[in-house]
């Protein structure tokens, strides 16, 4: 456990010394935090809208949770799609570069000790991400009054999906030295496994529902709406399990291509 | 304390070491030598468990390298070509995260980090980012990394690549004085630091051994008598025609003299001595016969010779 623990520290404090994680929380922030300003806004003009209504006698169901938070998270969740690759390409692509791969691979820690750490370093990245839109999500609670418990859902949903990422990009990443090219191909990835669902479009029947299961944000719509379905869950855990198992077996045979 | 037995590694199709077998004992210091290619680097990653071996069983401190690696790499520092060292830390960021993953315990570690700063000689720059420092400095920090956690045995893939006389100078004592305490094979292709430093020299090639023994036997067994030079006072010419017409005489080739006086290396054929009949030839010439010596053969005529006639000899086996 120390060991996961030790390779986690270096990794993060490796983010904190470049200019990457700087640059992905900064655009992060920025995107996230005007996309929390349209909606809000879009928001609060139909809640005037609302009161005329009910002035008139209407009422209309005004709820900051699905109006809000929702699209929030869904948005969310696009933009990662574009930034995680930026945060996971390097984590085994620079070690195979540099040759430091060596030193990992000949000290006392086991191979899954070395994935684990790097996962859990990206994952909390990931979380730090998160915890700008947190931010946001405390200035609702400050000048309304939203139901904390499918927030707090919508966030695990969140991290689930991270996980996925994190997994699938570290087990990418352990596929070449070159950065960029870890990089496009866990891009290339994440918007496959994003736009398979849009086919249920046009298809109908079983073909449809199951490029609609695939789809790695659909899962993301229960958790978002505050429902925690198993399934979801399910779903998250064994594409997580899927790809830090792929990572172990990549790993593993460095040692007999070296 | 390393026990090698029949270790053979193949990638495919190519045999980069074949039925290697050797031992260290411990406290000694071991030197290979090879060209480029010759599966130095690929011994040294089976001993350290970066590399499963195709065959042969490999024991390093007791433990085999496939039954219990994980008690291997704790008692074996390994120092690879290029130092693996992260660039973005500090120095004694590094030697830290180095001594922990290697299992040293928290309380042990910043002690640690001091001792090898200062085995090394790295003390002064431990502030400084691993990035910055010249190719000396790396060098010395990579070893500094391997010895952190005190490990039994130590592995060195040419551990003076790269410095300067000063740095060798400095790294071989350091290297002498860990022997005894730590047990130690370093590959190198600097002849003479393995001469100096080691204890016993294996010279592979094309991943087979081809020669194994102490550095003053390796060279009485290859020296002989083949090589004499001798330093005559006579006219070059003349003195060079009466000298090849010697029995046994192979080659006769001068080197720039000075004042009347010309030296020659003669090479005879194996195993002839004829360091009677030359002393005649001049002498009965009415030369003067100023100096007659045997060249041994440095370890580097010694290791070109076993790796090129080893070539030439497979190549006029499979002609």
């Amino acid at each position: 456990m120390r060991n996961i623990w030790t390779v986690a520290r270096k990794e993060l404090s490796s983010y904190f010394h470049s200019p990457i994680a700087y640059i992905i929380l900064t655009v992060f922030a920025v995107i996230s935090g005007y996309f929390f300003v349209s909606i809000l806004s879009l928001f609060v003009r139909q809640s005037l809208m609302a009161a005329q209504y009910a002035e008139m006698g209407q009422s209309v169901h005004m709820n900051v949770n699905e109006m809000v938070i929702r699209p929030l998270l869904m948005n969310v969740s696009v933009i990662s799609l574009f930034l995680v690759p930026m945060i996971t390409m390097r984590l085994f692509a620079e070690e195979k570069k540099t040759g430091t791969i060596e030193l990992l691979m000949t000290s006392p820690l086991t191979d899954l000790q070395i994935i684990l750490g790097k996962f859990f370093a990206a994952l909390l990245l990931y979380a730090i991400l998160l915890g700008i839109t947190f931010l946001h999500a405390l200035l609702l609670f400050h000048y309304g009054n939203p139901d904390w418990k499918p927030l707090a859902v919508g966030y695990l949903g969140m991290l689930l999906l991270g996980g996925c990422f994190m997994a699938w990009g570290l087990m990418i990443s352990t596929l070449t030295r070159n950065q960029l090219v870890a990089g496009l191909l866990t891009f290339g990835l994440f918007l496959m496994l994003w736009v398979i669902p849009w086919v249920n479009d046009y298809s109908s029947g079983v073909s449809g529902q199951v490029a609609s299961y695939l789809g790695i944000t659909t899962h993301l719509e229960n958790f978002a709406k505050g429902v925690l379905d198993l399934r979801d869950a399910v779903y998250y855990l064994s594409v997580i399990g899927l790809g830090l198992f792929l990572t172990a077996r990549s790993v593993e045979s460095v040692r007999w291509r070296a | 304390m390393i026990d090698v037995q029949g270790l053979t590694k193949r990638y495919g199709r190519t045999v980069a070491v074949e039925d290697l077998n050797f031992s260290v004992k411990k406290g000694e210091i071991l030197g290979f030598l090879g060209p480029n290619g010759a599966g130095k680097t690929t011994t040294m990653r089976v001993l350290t468990c970066y590399l499963p071996p195709t065959f042969g069983k490999v024991s390093v401190a007791g433990f085999d390298v496939m039954q219990e690696p994980l008690e291997v790499k704790k008692h074996v520092g390994y120092l690879p070509e290029t130092p693996p060292l992260y660039t973005d830390m500090r120095v004694y960021e590094m030697l830290a995260f180095a001594g922990r993953i290697k299992g040293v315990p928290g309380s042990e570690l910043k002690q640690r980090v001091q001792r090898v700063s200062e085995q090394t000689s790295i003390a002064d720059v431990s502030n400084k980012i691993v990035g910055h420092l010249s190719k000396g400095y790396r060098q010395r920090v990579g070893l500094a990394a391997a010895l952190i956690h005190n490990p039994e045995v130590l592995v060195l893939d040419e551990p003076t690549a790269g410095l300067d006389p000063k740095q060798i100078i400095e790294t071989r004592k350091l290297i002498k004085g860990l022997a005894g305490e730590h047990t130690i094979i370093l590959s190198t292709h600097i002849l003479p630091e393995a001469a100096h430093t080691c204890d016993r020299v294996m010279i592979i090639n094309a991943g087979k051994l081809v020669a194994e023994d102490t550095p003053e036997n390796l060279t009485a067994r290859l020296q002989g008598f083949e090589t004499l030079n001798l330093l005559v006072e006579g006219p070059e010419r003349e003195v060079r025609e009466r000298l090849s017409r010697v029995a046994g005489v192979n080659n006769v080739t001068p080197s720039p003299s000075s004042n009347g006086r010309v030296e020659f290396a003669v090479q005879t054929a194996k195993g002839r001595d004829v360091r009677k009949e030359l002393a005649r030839a001049v002498v009965e010439s009415g030369w003067g016969l100023l100096e007659l010596r045997p060249v041994g053969l440095s370890l580097e005529e010694i290791f070109l010779k076993l790796t090129t006639t080893d070539t030439a000899e497979k190549a006029a086996g499979g002609a």
